[in-house]
């Protein structure tokens, strides 16, 4: 770089000048990330939340109210109130006008290409299959891992899949797989994308994952989401 | 680059007007490959990268330009840096707060602003040698220009990867989309493009001024 013109230049770095600037501009940084961090914070959490209700009815599409439950024990569910905690897993129930359950939004993440993709999903315990899915949060390549939530084809995958269980209710009797594009033949498989082969991969995985262990749970816990009905909210 | 600007006692619209065209970010000083190359596979990722890029190389040149007489030459470059990256992170919580989907559609592209050398470029020749105004006109100029060029390359890309423009379906549904134009590949087809028919422009824009100048 040539010389700078305006600066007048000291013979020896002047060290309390360099301290003065960086120190200086690094606490008025700091000081303005934190105040914006504060105020926009309760707005993002609202946000999320109002994100997280609107995706609950769009997996769940006959659905009109929902309540949150959180796992008690092995296979149990109590009512859950207030808003997410730590340690505490929760899934939403959503019931239809009459009040009669009709599914089971579940919240499931894991691993993408970059970053971890944070989905919901609905259950539907009618045709036993996981009915619609929508992404809450991803990093995913914008034009290419986005189509997991774009792609038509790909989310035609997810309006009925099948998740039925064992005769025993311990296990899902056909995991979920992923194949490769146009590959589908099983009611349990996952076609793929071309040119996001990792992303819809890890759809694929993160439903397999979830699904295994929630579905199970689910169907042993039917009658604790029965039992409390589903009056309006 | 360095070459290109000193302090300069041009009018602020000058300044605004030579990002535009003449000294444009992208297809003249070829600076901040890394989105142009990434993010552009559909318009509408372009146009919201090149927006976000505008506001924090707007607001990157106001700050350093009124403290460039308070930062020591040793220290410019990492005191850049903190300035860009605080108004990165900013830029981060407030798009959440207003819109969570507008977040969701720009949220990889975000931290990249962090490392576009357009912004660290302009702040270290310009913001740091001239006036808070200028320095103001320069980002504006600059971040359109910027807006431009990406808007260039990501129509391109997503009327021929995708087959349509801003989500807008363009052609028969028969269309086979070429797959490549959305890869990293088709990126640097199109730059190529690009550059080769802004330097053809120039090019003869130079021999037509010499020709004129033999006749005079």
């Amino acid at each position: 770089m040539s010389q700078l013109p305006l600066v007048s230049q000291p013979p020896r770095p002047n060290t309390w000048h360099m301290y003065r600037a960086m120190v200086g501009i690094g606490i008025l940084c700091g000081l303005l990330i934190v105040g914006v961090f504060e105020l926009t914070k309760p707005v993002i959490a609202r946000n999320k939340a109002e994100a997280l209700q609107r995706a609950i009815f769009q997996v769940l599409p006959e659905a009109n109210s929902s309540k949150t439950f959180r796992l008690e024990g092995e296979d149990g569910f109590a009512v859950h109130e207030g808003t997410e905690a730590d340690g505490v897993q929760l899934v939403y129930a959503g019931y239809d006008e009459a009040g009669q359950l009709i599914g089971i939004a579940i919240e499931a993440q894991g691993m993408g290409y970059q970053d971890v993709i944070r989905v919901i999903y609905g259950y539907s315990f009618d045709k036993d299959a996981v009915i619609g899915i929508r992404v809450l949060e991803s990093k995913e390549t914008p034009g290419l891992g986005t189509k997991i939530e774009t792609d038509p084809d790909f989310l035609k995958n997810f309006e009925r899949l099948d998740v039925a269980l064992t005769a025993d209710l311990s296990a899902v009797a056909n995991p979920i797989e992923f194949v490769k594009p146009g590959k589908k033949e099983q009611a349990w498989q996952v076609d793929g994308i071309t040119g996001a082969t990792i992303s819809s991969n890890a759809i694929a995985n993160i439903l397999g994952a979830s699904t295994a262990n929630w579905i199970p749970r689910i169907r042993r816990g039917l009658e604790d989401f029965r039992a409390t009905g589903g009056e309006a909210i | 680059m360095a070459g290109l600007d000193q302090t300069t006692d041009k009018r602020g619209t000058d300044e605004f007007i030579k990002g535009l065209w003449r000294e444009n970010p992208v297809f003249v000083q070829v600076l901040g490959m890394c989105p142009v190359l990434a993010v552009t596979n559909t318009a509408m990722n372009a146009l919201a990268m090149g927006l976000a890029t505008m506001f924090v190389l707007v607001m990157s040149n106001i700050v350093i330009s009124s403290l460039r007489s308070f930062i020591p030459k040793q220290v410019r470059i990492a005191t850049y840096i903190l300035v860009i990256a605080t108004f990165v992170t900013v830029t981060d919580y407030v798009i959440a707060a207003i819109s969570l989907d507008l977040h969701k559609a720009l949220g990889a592209f975000i931290s990249l602003i962090v490392v576009n050398c357009l912004i660290l470029g302009r702040a270290e020749a310009f913001a740091s040698k001239n006036t808070v105004g200028k320095s103001i006109m320069d980002g504006l100029g600059m971040g359109v220009g910027f807006v431009f060029a990406l808007l260039c390359l990501g129509a391109v890309r997503e009327i021929f990867g995708s087959g349509s423009l801003f989500g807008v379906e363009l052609f028969h549904e028969r269309f086979q989309d070429w797959v490549m134009m959305v890869l990293p590949a088709g990126g640097f087809f199109t730059l190529a493009g690009w550059l080769l028919l802004f330097n053809w422009m120039k090019e003869r824009k130079a021999r037509a001024r010499s020709l004129e100048e033999e006749a005079a």
